[in-house]
């Protein structure tokens, strides 16, 4: 069966991040918010996985968002309106659980992060709750989804590194003040480990801020995404062990051994640069024989 | 189960033609020898360990049986192929009849005749043991197999007239293709749903190039294509599509053979440190996905110089080997019993020893020890000896106190077993499963749901390919069984 590219479009200023319509019908009809997909570009490409950052069950098509990161994801983005991606499996991981809380929730997205934070509060949104929103990015040019965001949102908040747009800092300055002034149902955070781990680390109740049940969202490095593998496994602080892939990917942040993860995540650095730069070097001798015969 | 086979020869009448057998020279006993590729050049490839017989070997080898009126070898195997009879056709050069003669029971002879464990099935039960050597059963399923393919041949066997009745499979694993073969034969429309990209199942994602080459499973899939078996890949039954979805598609039975694929983990600390894998992991990134010809896939693997597999069986072994051909400096496999418990096909330890494999018998982890980085360095493990026999009937090792020592490791592989995977099992909530989580079927490989039958390793727990293809069979005829009854009021 054929995944056809039916929309593509750069997001921010960067270059780096595309959003991707794909036609998957029997995917975009069972899928979730928390939900993801494994995709495989090519004959020799490798397992993605892609959060589904917003589905369409009448047109039977989900929206991936892809940020440049090393081969797999450059190969991804240079694909094309009415390319076709060889397989896409899914929807994978659990749906989060959707009710109506007594208080507000506060949904944070951080770069890329930003977009599977879209379903989530979309579906909480719909269900009755008050959504506020932070979104972080390193600057102005890496931030995306900010009107979608702002559909769903009560309150919307803003940060960025270097202060291009919003406040100056990072998404827990924000947080922190929220949760000092007023009661929290639940929060949302959905980015870069680091980030995660922050979060975390900022409502978990060990300092003089109230705890606040966290949940996280692992991209892990993944296999089969079914639970057969344990590549995507991630320690708890008592050290038990659970997947990703089929825990996950939204876990309780408090329980999770991030400084662990974090050493994990970076465990194939070695063969994703070589592989990155074996295509690099492909791509510019491509480019080099074009101009050539032009 | 040895010991049953055993009993059974002494019941059974030795056929006649074993005294004219004993008139036949000393050499006749001998068992013929399959070429290898020299262990020193194969741990440089991933081709194929094993180069097969030629057909001089073959004309030797079925001169060799006996022919026996009441051959002990058919009821050894878990499909009975009649293996007497094909054998015959061999030596007689009829390769199209002996292919017909194996595919009436076994569409997938090119993989069963690689994998099959035929020393402890065929050719335990082959009466020339009390001689000298079993007949080579699997080679000469191979040969013939091989045959085949090498001359662009694809024989099937008929088919009955279509039923119209459509039946799902879910699993292109072992038990699902031949069940859907068997289904086809029968006259059924059999569509089979699988979640990775690929068929085989195990044999895709477990199984190395150098055991059971890709292009092999392939072939045979496309065989069961050409009975109009249907396969629709990337599909996860519970998440892409329901029990209930497939019913709204008009399918009126299912066979569930979605293998036991969740890895088992040892309860020891440092699970989580960089360089500790399960053999899953390392086997699908090397096999299904081909990380072994990384960087022209994408997929990554990161190899040790100092390999660690932990486990005693063929995952275990098909790690320590795959790692090896990675460019490990050094592959060494700790198991927690002796030698005689392992439950590796006895010609894979072999090939293993030959290839440089080092084996640490009696011994098991106790701690795996990282540094800094949470990058693995060395493995604390124990010392073990045997006690009395467990419920396996192996005897169970016990742990010798203050033998503790150190192994140097800077990876380890997990290959201590697995055990079912709740995806599509949790979708179907009135299924009786088994308090490990396995499915629950009568005789027929019927559920206490009529229309859903199961079989392999989702009902046995973690088995051989052939038993899973038998459990495939047995289910097809179950099925069918069942859909006569229901739709073609016939008893």
């Amino acid at each position: 069966m054929p995944y056809e590219i039916l929309e593509k479009k750069e997001l921010g200023h960067s270059g780096a991040i595309y959003e991707m319509v794909l036609h998957t019908p029997l995917i975009a009809k069972k899928t979730h918010a928390g939900n993801f997909v494994l995709l495989r570009i090519n004959e020799t490409g490798e397992r993605i996985p892609l959060s589904i950052a917003d589905y369409n069950r009448e047109k039977g098509t989900i929206t991936v968002v892809i940020q440049v990161v090393g081969k797999s994801t450059k190969l991804l983005c240079n694909q094309n309106v009415g390319d076709q991606i060889l397989d896409v499996v899914g929807p994978l991981g659990n749906k989060i659980h959707i009710k109506k809380y007594e208080y507000p929730i506060v949904i944070i997205g951080g770069g890329i992060g930003i977009a599977p934070c879209f379903p989530q509060a979309k579906e909480l949104k719909e269900a009755g709750n008050e959504i506020i929103t932070i979104l972080g990015a390193r600057s102005k040019d890496l931030l995306i989804w900010k009107e979608k965001m702002e559909t769903m949102s009560d309150q919307l908040i803003i940060t960025t590194d270097d202060g291009s747009k919003g406040m100056k800092g990072v998404v827990t300055d924000p947080l922190k003040k929220i949760i000092q002034e007023r009661k929290i149902s639940l929060v949302i955070a959905i980015g870069p480990l680091i980030m995660m781990k922050y979060v975390a680390l900022t409502t978990n109740g060990t300092g003089d801020l109230p705890k606040v049940k966290t949940f996280v969202s692992l991209n892990t490095i993944m296999v089969d995404g079914t639970g057969m593998c344990g590549s995507c496994r991630f320690s708890t602080i008592e050290g038990d062990i659970q997947f990703a892939c089929v825990d996950g990917p939204d876990v309780d942040g408090h329980i999770v051994d991030f400084d662990n993860l974090l050493k994990r995540a970076s465990r194939f650095l070695d063969q994703e640069k070589e592989s990155f730069e074996c295509y690099d070097a492909e791509c510019r001798a491509l480019e080099q024989l074009k101009k050539e015969v032009e | 189960m040895m010991k049953k086979i055993e009993e059974d020869n002494k019941s059974v009448k030795p056929p006649n033609r074993i005294a004219k057998s004993k008139s036949k020279s000393h050499k006749k006993l001998q068992r013929v020898q399959i070429k290898l590729q020299d262990p020193k050049i194969r741990i440089t490839n991933f081709e194929e360990v094993s180069l097969g017989l030629t057909e001089e070997m073959v004309e030797y080898e079925t001169q060799r049986c006996l022919q026996c009126e009441n051959p002990l070898c058919v009821p050894g195997c878990p499909v009975n192929i009649k293996i007497p009879q094909f054998i015959k056709l061999l030596e007689e050069k009829k390769y199209i009849k002996a292919l017909y003669k194996i595919k009436t029971d076994n569409l997938l002879p090119a993989i069963c005749g690689r994998v099959c464990p035929q020393e402890i099935q065929c050719e335990q039960a082959c009466i020339l043991n009390k001689l000298g050597k079993p007949i080579a059963i699997g080679y000469l399923e191979r040969f013939i197999a091989d045959w085949e393919r090498k001359n662009n041949l694809k024989e099937c066997p008929e088919c009955a007239v279509p039923k119209g009745i459509k039946v799902a499979v879910i699993g292109a694993g072992p038990a699902g293709l031949a069940c859907a073969g068997e289904l086809a034969m029968r006259g059924y429309d059999a569509t089979i749903f699988e979640a990775f990209h690929t068929g085989g199942g195990v044999l895709s994602y477990g199984i190395p190039e150098f055991r059971l080459p890709k292009e092999i499973i392939k072939s045979e899939i496309e065989t069961l294509e050409m009975l109009n078996v249907k396969l629709e890949y990337n599909i996860i039954i519970g998440k892409t599509l329901t029990i209930e979805d497939l019913k709204e598609m008009g399918f009126k039975a299912f066979f569930i053979g979605v293998g036991a694929g969740l890895p088992i983990f040892v309860k020891v600390p440092g699970l989580s440190l960089n360089g500790v894998l399960t053999a899953n992991e390392f086997l699908t990134r090397s096999n299904l996905m081909k990380a072994f010809k990384f960087p022209d896939y994408d997929t990554p693997i990161k190899i040790g110089k100092i390999v660690t597999v932990i486990g005693g069986g063929n995952v275990a072994l098909d790690s320590a080997r795959t790692a090896l051909r990675l460019n490990a400096e050094k592959v060494i496999v700790v198991y927690r019993r002796s030698e005689a418990e392992m439950p590796a096909r006895r010609e894979e330890y072999h090939h293993a020893l030959e290839e440089g494999v080092i084996f640490q018998f009696l011994t098991n982890p106790v701690k795996f020890i990282g540094d800094e980085n949470d990058d693995l360095k060395q493995m604390e493990v124990i010392k073990m000896e045997l006690g009395e026999p467990d419920e396996s009937g192996r005897r169970r090792p016990i742990p010798i106190e203050n033998s503790n020592f150190l192994i140097k490791t800077d990876m380890i592989i997990l290959g201590i077993g697995t055990r079912a995977n709740p995806i599509l099992t949790k979708s179907i909530p009135d299924l009786k499963l088994s308090k490990w989580g396995y499915i629950e079927t009568d005789k027929n490989c019927q559920t206490n749901i009529e229309e859903i039958f199961a079989g392999g390793d989702i009902v046995t727990g973690a088995a051989t390919v052939i038993s899973a293809m038998g459990a495939g069979k047995r289910a097809a005829r179950g099925i069918d069984k069942y859909l006569q009854r229901k739709y073609l009021k016939m008893n």
